[in-house]
């Protein structure tokens, strides 16, 4: 995993709530063995037309759209299928956070661990971001991961939740298996011990 | 309840969400999540492979291959099972799944398995499936198994990852949000009717953050199959996960299923299940009451499954919605869907209809709908497709019959798999058609690019099926 630096961006808004994986990246591009080459397919539906010529009204194919590594999204950013494929495409197209009032729980998780930043902020910010993008498509807002800070475009600040493991496994790109490995120990502990209390299960090959 | 919340053995009462966490708690550290153990695991073509290349890139194996379970659903043909996959990709896929799932050791139901079918259909099915356990799956439906009161969740492929090597994952607790729902269903209403209208009051995201318990009188007199298509869609409210208390209703359809204990195994699982269900004076940190009576046959509109609404009332209004962002959204959504607001769906015509999906593929689902369509035909103008959930399903549909009611109907009676749910396998809609689907989303897109998904029951989907228009079930009852 990348360690995680503080960083200056555009946003690319996406007025819409309960924007859901199936749009982030449509379930056709799913058959694929690999991580890659999702970028491309990034927003597809909306991103194309049916002869696959880049729509010039959507955002993202929009100058400051496209220049943007943040995304600023309405309510319930992420719902939907468990796709992981949903943060690799938005990470190998180039964004590094999200900004919304909330995220569904799986997507939120999922992000986290491929170094894309949800960030939680009240619908009143929310709102002054797509306001002040109207007037000033060009204004930017600073992430900084060490103090959960986004200072928006006039300069305010405002203070993002983020759970401690999960901010120091970004800031130091350490990655969850590698932590859970260690505990092997204990994970034999408790299975040997959990044999002799409860038998309540077959063996899936019984 | 006794003093200060403690119960008669001076322990807190708890609830079901959190006697399972408790009896699967590996390590608990200061700052970190906790480390959960996982009892079953199933795995499937679409969301794993990059897990199994994670594993081979750093040298690790599969720590218990007999807690895991494969089969391929998502990305599979549905047609005959002896055609070629058409689709190379879609067939490297499922190549691979099979490859991976034999160098790792990992029983799994192949294309040709009497037992292949959608995984949260087998799990179930088989008896895979127990109260009081974890399970997880690389995808969002798995609060299915919640029907039998066990903790179930969907996870992203780096937890597939996580979860073959260490049969662990990482979590944080969730809030508890009782679903209660009481009184008798109306004919003609069904389970799929009372988790679309939970989801139509509180909104996709209201369940963010919680684990559901179902509750009440109405979940007690359901079946298996109702329970698990309520549990099915606990995600479609946001929710990690969802489930229900086991009962006799749980033990009676579990005690037949080939992989459930036996003997001595079995009273021993049944002591320590009878001591699941939420302890009296357990407190939840939300809650909703549904009234089952009042409730009508539900259908979607829109272009997520929180948009719902009785199947007589009208489609609503964005400019009836005072926050812009929803009011944009809604509109955004009557756009793609090319619907007025303000008249009911009843009548509005339909161009396919899907009977399929781990929500609505059971052989009970197709009981329902096969006995309203016996005798008669489907509408000339629709295409009418229905998927059993396994290839138990569909062999159990046909020795009772059912197939031959579909068939000559005018349907298509088709292999089991995701199929139409998820539109990976060529099955699909085509741009602008509308679709009376018995799956649980309705996103754009997510029948097939363009198309037009109004979510609802077996029964209604089966009844406009036969109009060729949407159909309140209820003026054809038989
Ligand atoms: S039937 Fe649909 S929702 Fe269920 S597992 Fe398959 S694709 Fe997912």
């Amino acid at each position: 995993m990348e360690k995680f630096i503080a960083f200056s961006s555009r946003l690319a808004p996406l007025p819409i709530d309960n924007l859901d994986t199936d749009q982030i990246i449509p379930a056709r591009f799913l058959k694929t063995i690999s991580k890659l080459g999702l970028g491309d397919n990034l927003f597809y539906d909306w991103r194309y037309d049916a002869d696959g010529n880049p729509k010039p009204e959507f955002i993202l194919n929009r100058p400051e759209g496209h220049a943007a590594n943040v995304l600023l999204a309405g309510d319930n950013f992420g719902c939907g299928s468990s796709r992981e494929h949903a943060p690799w495409a938005l990470v190998q197209y180039g964004f590094r956070a999200v900004i919304s009032t909330s995220f569904a729980d799986i997507f939120r998780g999922n992000a986290l661990k491929n170094s894309l930043l949800p960030i939680v902020v009240p619908r009143e910010t929310q709102e002054r971001l797509f306001a002040t993008l109207q007037t000033d498509p060009a204004a930017t807002v600073k992430v900084d991961l060490i103090t959960q800070t986004l200072t928006l475009p006039d300069g305010s600040t405002t203070v993002f939740p983020l759970e401690s493991f999960a901010k120091t496994c970004m800031l130091e790109g350490v990655d969850e298996l590698g932590y859970i490995l260690k505990q092997q120990d204990e994970i034999a502990k408790f299975e040997s011990e959990r044999k002799l209390t409860v038998d309540t299960w077959e063996l899936v090959t019984a | 309840m006794e003093q200060n919340g403690l119960n008669g053995f001076g322990r807190k009462p708890q609830t079901i969400i959190e006697k399972v966490w408790d009896r699967h708690v590996v390590t608990q550290r200061e700052g970190a999540p906790t480390l959960l153990y996982i009892d079953l695991h199933l795995v499937h073509e679409v969301t794993s492979p990059q897990a199994f290349a994670g594993l081979r890139e750093r040298g690790l194996t599969v720590r218990r291959p007999d807690l895991t379970l494969g089969t391929t659903d998502h990305s599979i043909p549905t047609h005959d099972r002896n055609l070629p996959i058409l689709d190379k990709i879609a067939a490297t896929q499922i190549d691979q799944f099979e490859e991976n799932c034999r160098e790792f050791g990992i029983p799994f139901f192949g294309p040709h398995s009497k037992n292949q079918g959608i995984v949260h259909i087998i799990g179930p099915e088989q008896g895979f499936t127990q109260p009081g356990m974890t399970v997880v799956c690389g995808d969002s439906h798995t609060a299915t198994h919640g029907a039998f009161g066990a903790l179930a969740f969907g996870i992203g492929t780096s937890q597939v990852e996580h979860v073959l090597a260490t049969q662990c994952l990482l979590q944080t607790p969730s809030q508890t949000f009782e679903v209660r729902v009481d009184g008798t269903l109306k004919p003609g209403v069904g389970a799929k009717d009372i988790v679309l209208n939970l989801i139509s009051r509180i909104g996709i995201g209201g369940g963010t953050g919680c684990v559901f318990e179902y509750t009440g009188s109405a979940i007690r007199a359901s079946s298996m199959e109702e329970r698990m298509t309520i549990c099915n869609m606990s995600i479609e409210g946001g929710a990690r996960a969802g489930l229900v208390a086991p009962d006799d209703t749980t033990y009676q359809y579990l005690s037949a299923r080939p992989h459930a204990p036996k003997g001595g195994a079995w009273d021993h699982a049944l002591q320590s299940w009878r001591q699941l269900p939420t302890d009296e004076g357990a407190t939840y940190d939300k809650r909703i009451d549904i009234d089952a009576s009042a409730l009508e046959p539900m259908i979607t509109f829109g272009t997520n499954p929180g948009m719902g609404i009785s199947i007589s009332e009208p489609v609503p209004d964005p400019l009836s919605l005072s926050d812009p962002l929803e009011r944009d959204t809604l509109s955004k959504a009557l756009r793609y869907m090319d619907l007025p607001s303000g008249k009911p769906l009843l009548g509005h015509p339909v161009n396919v209809v899907f009977i399929g999906s781990c929500t609505n593929s059971r052989i009970s689902d197709l009981r329902l709908a096969a006995a309203l369509v016996k005798g008669k035909k489907f509408s000339p103008n629709v295409r009418v497709m229905v998927v059993p959930g396994s290839q138990q399903v569909k062999e159990q549909a046909q020795a009772e019959g059912l197939d031959q009611v579909f068939r000559s109907a005018g349907a298509d009676w088709r292999e089991a798999g995701c199929s139409m749910c998820i539109a990976m396998n060529g099955d699909q809609l085509q741009p602008g058609e509308y679709s009376v689907s018995t799956s649980n989303r309705n996103f754009e897109g997510r029948q097939g690019k363009g198309g037009r998904t109004f979510l609802a029951s077996p029964l209604t989907a089966a009844a406009s099926a036969l109009t060729g228009v949407v159909t309140d079930v209820r003026t054809m009852l038989w």
